[in-house]
């Protein structure tokens, strides 16, 4: 196994009252966490990279964790996830790719039962490049409510060789969520749409 | 609470890498930040006592949160700095109302030391305005290894009728210092400069 190497992490909690309607008694909280790690294969063509992503799956893990303690541990709480990653410009779009597996495994790892597909987004971008993680319910990719997105990235990352990994988590529904479509308390849950 | 708050975010960056180098411990800082609502908005008010009181309110709450988001004891914190971002409807005196009269003497207490001056910056700003809130050392402000900035954002905001405040603290400074000047064991500490 390769190390993974890491640089540095952020990790950026929100929490949302209102946004011009009524003020909920409890705000939607919104968290993100960022790893920037070195790409090793940034510069060159590596026909090979599956085996990173085992490599990626401890880092994932501890991510998921982390994040989990923005919510006080408690997976309950968790209603809605995302993912994404920005690579460095030495790098192809193809490396943001190996987070797929182990970023979706690391939240439904500390998730439990989560059903439906982890949503994501990537790019290859310079320093300071902003990602908007897409956002759906854990077990039903249906719930409109849970539709929702969020910004982030870091101003002095990803570095040409490096990759920002992302891992997000809400606790619900838009905060002033009324257009619609199906509500959470309507999922069937059986096949991680609906 | 005199202060109405639509959402609060709290960044935490720590730095285990700098330039190939590891940097042990890692270096970490937090902010947090308030988007309130500027009660005089689209007007000229003579009198601004209620920013202040604001102030006061928020300079407890955002130093109470962004050393909870660091996880130690509120006496380890090492350096500190604040900064506002007015909506296009307010001016540049809402946000020097905020942070200068009242706003340190409640950081102070939750930090219970402080000497030195507050580092600041303000300015007038639209959704998804960068802030880069100064840090220096919170008893000697010429140490040298602790002058530094700390890059947040919120994408969101201040919208036109809003504020951003935020409270940035460190428990270290930058993570490779060797440009000599004053080191925090030298402090003598009794002016707040050095």
């Amino acid at each position: 196994m390769a190390p993974v190497e890491i640089r540095k992490q952020l990790v950026s909690v929100e929490e949302i009252y209102h946004e011009g309607g009524p003020r909920a008694d409890r705000p939607l909280r919104r968290a993100v966490i960022l790893s920037v790690i070195k790409n090793p294969f940034a510069y060159r063509y590596v026909p090979e990279i599956v085996d990173f992503m085992k490599d990626l799956e401890p880092l994932g893990l501890a991510m998921a964790q982390r994040l989990l303690s923005a919510f006080a541990g408690d997976a309950s709480r968790v209603e809605g996830y995302g993912k994404g990653a920005i690579v460095g410009e030495a790098g192809e779009i193809e490396h943001g790719a190996l987070w797929h597996a182990p970023g979706g495994y690391a939240m439904r790892a500390v998730l439990g039962e989560a059903k439906a597909i982890v949503p994501s987004t990537k790019k290859v971008g310079g320093i300071g490049t902003r990602l908007d993680i897409p956002i759906t319910h854990i077990n039903a990719s249906y719930v409109r409510s849970h539709f929702d997105a969020i910004e982030v990235g870091i101003p002095d990352a990803p570095r040409l060789d490096e990759i920002v990994l992302v891992l997000a988590m809400t606790s619900g529904a838009r905060i002033h969520a009324r257009a619609g479509g199906l509500a959470a308390s309507q999922i069937k849950g059986e096949d991680g749409l609906r | 609470m005199k202060t109405q708050i639509r959402k609060i975010v709290t960044f935490v960056e720590e730095t285990h890498r700098e330039m190939g180098q590891n940097v042990e411990p890692a270096v970490r800082r937090a902010a947090a930040a308030a988007v309130l609502e500027n009660p005089f908005s689209g007007r000229f008010e003579p009198d601004l006592a209620l920013l202040v009181d604001i102030g006061e309110e928020l300079g407890a709450l955002l130093t109470a949160r962004a050393v909870a988001a660091l996880g130690i004891d509120a006496s380890r914190v090492e350096s500190y700095g604040k900064s506002a971002a007015v909506g296009e409807n307010g001016e540049l005196e809402h946000a020097a109302a905020l942070m200068h009269p009242k706003f340190g003497a409640s950081v102070r207490k939750i930090l219970g030391k402080g000497a030195a001056l507050m580092p600041s910056s303000k300015k007038i700003g639209s959704l998804g305005t960068p802030l880069d809130i100064p840090l220096g050392h919170k008893d000697a402000a010429y140490v040298r290894s602790h002058f530094d900035a700390m890059e947040i954002r919120i994408s969101d905001a201040p919208r036109a009728h809003e504020i951003v405040l935020a409270v940035a603290v460190t428990d270290s400074g930058r993570p490779l210092p060797r440009v000599g000047g004053l080191t925090k064991d030298a402090i003598t500490g009794t002016d707040g400069l050095r």
